[in-house]
């Protein structure tokens, strides 16, 4: 059992508290996923797990090797891939491939098998160089680089940022697959969505951890009683909605309104007449289950206020 | 009168054709969503309607002026925010406002009045003298929102502007444009989250160059009898899925 | 040894992909060259000089005769309007003056001292400058000829020798400092931007948390650099050499050896500025102005350190290219061996060793 161990996890810049006693554990062979939005604290936490950043306090194992004391060690079993297609633009396909493999004194031939299904999708391209290719191809030729020397762990920061949402679900296809082969994966990501693609997740914000689990226990562990509103005219019920007196929360997701009550259970009837005599009698209401994205919302404390701060 | 109107808008560069034959309409007031894979010709399309980029051929009218003919008075009635560039990061958000105010043309009592009131809707009077860098991204997203309709524009091209925002504040910036659409302002957006798609009146989706499919969202998931937007974009964009 | 050669192979890729750059870096030199050499001179020579000559003595033929049998001065014409100077000046008719007091010779012998003014069109200062250095050069010597056959006091007589250049040939003194500032450009300013390139990109991150050390990041990304700015240096000497007559008097081998060691000393000052800042703008800004500016500007290579005011002379010391313009002419144009240029060459690689110190401390292996 090595895996991820990560406790009580710190690192600050300036008055700035990025990452804040974060703490968990990932499995071998788990896909492990972190999510929440831009500024959470992913990219840094996951800088401190690839041992580019030291922590100001706590401690973690990657693989069974500690990020600090035994970084070096940890680097030739460790794969990563940083927020940006870290790739050489001017270099062409092949040359980015071969160059990665020798920094980490293997070839192409020797890591070939493991990189094949992803590889040879942009094998056909391999004489153009990196700048050229588009966003997709790019994802897939950065995890190549990133898989060549056969890591234990794989660590994949945003991954998906900014591709469109064809290419998303195959680059997860590709990850599950990989995750089959026994990889640890820890992926970072914005998009709740994603998070049903990952066997456990951390939600993550303001450098906190605002719950770790599957996917299904965080959502099962959804204690209010959520309703979907569904209505012709979405915006104006969604208006209606919020003038109602025990409205805690209401927020479009897709087609429908999630509402959240303030008391501890409420009668969707009640909510249907409401709306029926705000001049909506076309809205349906039904009790749903939550998603991650309404267990995010519940979980996370409140937006950023306004800022009322005087010049900096 | 429709505030978009294309007509087999085409541009091609070399031998390859990015934007083909491109034909639509946006009316007035509408929340359109303009969706598509990366590389689909989206930014190619939207260079053209906003009189960055010269069609090669077709027609279209956008807020009623010529895309050939007529780009000067185009970029002055529309508005237009992106998440790569929105504001000034060292400037100040009064002095964003009055910069952007200045590209406009607007007088200097309207800039002052209108500052004003922006200030006031978005509850950021006592942070004005704020550099936009200690602003909180969802906050510059919003800023940058209400900046690009200061000059009361018609129509407002949206390219990617929630990414990466905590769930709850990119729905408080949906808010936004479902005022400004209240108010008679024509939204063209683009999006990666395929939820927000829903939230649009009527959403295209192009593949390869061609609009693939334009309907609102509902009838399109009834047509390709799939639960989300999300499945429609998938079935509809997969096999476009090549370098 | 594999990872290192593919660093090596990779950067070269780099290198002759962004062909804009490599024309950059073997043109700029050989424009310079060109221009320096054939286009602009510091040497002066069609200086059309006015004269107000009111006492019309001997000395003041005399000094006139002098002045017109220099390379330097084209023509003579006469003027005893203090006005029609101004107006001379103005219309571009000419670019010196000289005043001559009234009863020149009777003063000089008498008193010992009679005054000629100097007046220079100073729209060029740097022509004004070598022609009132020309002037006062040619007033001095004839002052020593008179003190010796007469019985006047001397007076100061400054001991202007030109030996070595005595054409004052600048494009003698053009080529090492070209050489200088092309090292700095291609060792100091392109591994500073290739370093921070790798930042800007996100490929460092990667190559941070693979199993190579720092320093062989380090010196498989700056070998190529070596070569590419030794062959530009041997570009530069062979043209000097062929096309301008540019002598090489000093040994060829220590000539190459000490232009290594600037090598070295620039590379460090490179990686040095990309270890400290995250952009390639802000790296080319703090190499443009700290490392360029000052090599053009306080080694010697356009002013001569002897004209700076003190305090800049003694910040002259601080410029690496100081030093190495010193030894750049003391070879070629002297034929100064090691013996003469110890001190020199040992300011350069105390240099050279605490910025390569400095550099690889700073080269941390993490973020």
């Amino acid at each position: 059992m090595a895996g991820i161990l990560v406790h009580d996890l710190c690192k600050s810049f300036g008055a700035v508290q990025a990452v804040d006693r974060v703490r968990f554990r990932v499995a071998p062979g788990e896909l492990f996923g972190l999510i929440g939005p831009d500024g959470a604290g992913k990219t840094t936490l996951l800088r401190m797990l690839v041992t580019l950043l030291t922590p100001d306090g706590g401690s973690a194992t990657v693989d069974g090797l500690d990020v600090v004391r035994d970084y070096r060690a940890l680097r030739t079993r460790l794969g990563y891939m940083p927020g940006r297609f870290s790739l050489y633009q001017d270099l062409t396909v092949e040359e980015n491939l071969a160059f990665f493999a020798s920094v980490f004194g293997t070839t192409v031939e020797a890591g070939y098998d493991l990189i094949a299904p992803i590889y040879r999708q942009i094998e056909p391209f391999k004489t153009r160089r990196a700048g050229a290719l588009s966003g997709g191809m790019k994802q897939k030729l950065a995890l190549s680089c990133a898989l060549i020397h056969r890591p234990r762990v794989l660590m994949l920061d945003e991954p998906t940022t900014g591709v469109d949402a064809v290419s998303r679900r195959e680059f997860w296809d590709v990850l599950a697959r990989l995750k089959a082969g026994g990889l640890t994966i820890v992926v970072s990501t914005p998009y709740m969505d994603e998070a049903r693609r990952c066997d456990r997740v951390a939600l993550m914000q303001g450098g906190r951890l605002l719950g770790v689990d599957t996917p299904a226990a965080l959502e099962a562990a959804y204690d209010r009683p959520l309703l979907a509103v569904r209505a012709a005219a979405r915006y104006d019920v969604l208006q209606a909605l919020r003038q109602f007196p025990h409205a805690r929360s209401v927020y479009a997701f897709g087609e429908a309104l999630h509402y959240t009550d303030a008391r501890p259970s409420v009668d969707p009837a009640e909510i249907r007449a409401y709306l029926a005599g705000r001049g909506y009698p076309d809205a349906t209401v039904e009790p749903i289950r939550a998603g991650i994205e309404d267990v995010f919302m519940a979980r996370m404390a409140a937006p950023p206020p306004p800022p009322t701060a005087s010049p900096t | 009168m429709p505030v978009i109107e294309a007509h087999g808008l085409t541009r091609r560069f070399g031998d390859f054709t990015a934007v083909d034959a491109l034909t639509f309409s946006v009316e007035a007031g509408e929340i359109f969503g303009f969706l598509g894979a990366n590389g689909a010709g989206k930014t190619t399309a939207i260079r053209m309607l906003t009189g960055l980029l010269r069609p090669t051929s077709g027609e279209a009218r956008v807020v009623g002026f010529d895309v050939y003919t007529q780009a000067e008075a185009i970029k002055r009635h529309i508005g237009y925010m992106s998440q790569r560039f929105s504001l000034y990061e060292d400037l100040t958000i009064r002095e964003n406002i009055r910069f952007y105010g200045g590209i406009y043309g607007l007088p200097r009592r309207a800039i002052r009045a209108r500052t004003q009131a922006l200030l006031e809707r978005l509850a950021l009077t006592e942070a004005a003298d704020t550099q936009i860098r200690a602003l909180p991204l969802g906050w510059k997203q919003k800023l940058a929102f209400s900046v690009a309709l200061l000059h009361e524009p018609r129509l407002v091209f949206l390219d990617e502007p929630t990414g990466g925002v905590d769930p709850i504040t990119r729905r408080q910036f949906w808010d936004l444009i479902y005022e400004a659409a209240a108010r008679g302002v024509t939204v063209f957006v683009t999006t990666h989250y395929m939820d927000e798609a829903e939230y649009c009146d009527r959403v295209s989706i192009m593949v390869d160059g061609r609009i693939a499919a334009l309907d609102t969202p509902h009838s399109l998931k009834q047509r390709y009898q799939v639960g989300s937007m999300d499945d429609v974009f998938l079935k509809l964009a997969r096999p476009a899925a090549s370098p | 040894m594999h990872a290192f050669l593919g660093f090596v192979r990779k950067e070269f890729r780099h290198i002759l992909r962004d062909r804009r750059t490599l024309l950059i870096l073997f043109g700029m030199p050989v424009a310079q060259l060109v221009l320096f050499g054939f286009v602009i001179r510091n040497e002066v020579n069609d200086v059309t000089l006015l004269i107000a000559d009111p006492s019309q003595d001997a000395m003041t033929q005399a000094l006139t005769h002098r002045l017109l049998a220099s390379r330097y001065v084209d023509g003579v014409a006469y003027q005893t309007h203090l006005d029609g100077i101004e107006a001379a000046f103005r219309q571009g008719l000419a670019r010196e003056a000289l005043l001559f007091e009234p009863g020149f010779a009777e003063r000089l012998q008498r008193e010992g001292l009679a005054r000629v003014q100097v007046i220079a069109d100073a729209t060029d200062p740097n022509v004004a400058n070598t022609i009132l250095a020309y002037t006062t050069a040619i007033i001095q010597s004839y002052e020593q000829d008179l003190a010796a056959t007469t019985a006047v006091s001397p007076g100061i007589v400054p001991n202007v020798r030109m030996r070595f250049n005595p054409e004052l040939r600048s494009v003698y003194l053009f080529v090492p400092g070209l050489i200088a500032l092309v090292l700095m450009l291609v060792c100091a300013l392109m591994t500073s931007i290739t370093i921070t390139r790798e930042k800007e990109v996100g490929t460092m991150e990667v190559l941070l948390v693979s199993p190579l050390r720092p320093v062989p990041i380090i010196v498989g990304k700056v070998v190529p650099y070596v070569v590419l700015s030794f062959i530009i240096v041997l570009v530069i000497l062979g043209l000097a050499r062929t096309v301008f007559g540019v002598p090489i008097r000093g040994s060829v081998g220590l000539l190459l050896a000490e232009c290594l060691l600037f090598i070295l000393c620039a590379l460090a000052l490179g990686i040095l500025i990309s270890t400290r800042t995250s952009s390639q703008q802000v790296a080319t800004m703090i190499a443009l102005a700290g490392l360029l500016m000052p090599t053009v500007l306080l080694s010697g290579f356009i002013f001569p350190i002897s004209s700076m005011p003190a305090p800049l002379q003694a910040l002259s010391h601080l410029i690496p290219a100081r030093w190495f313009l010193a030894i750049l002419r003391g070879i070629m144009i002297k034929g100064l061996g090691l013996a003469d240029l110890w001190t020199e060459t040992l300011a350069l690689a105390g240099m050279t060793g605490l910025f390569l110190i400095a550099s690889i401390r700073s080269f941390h292996d993490r973020l």
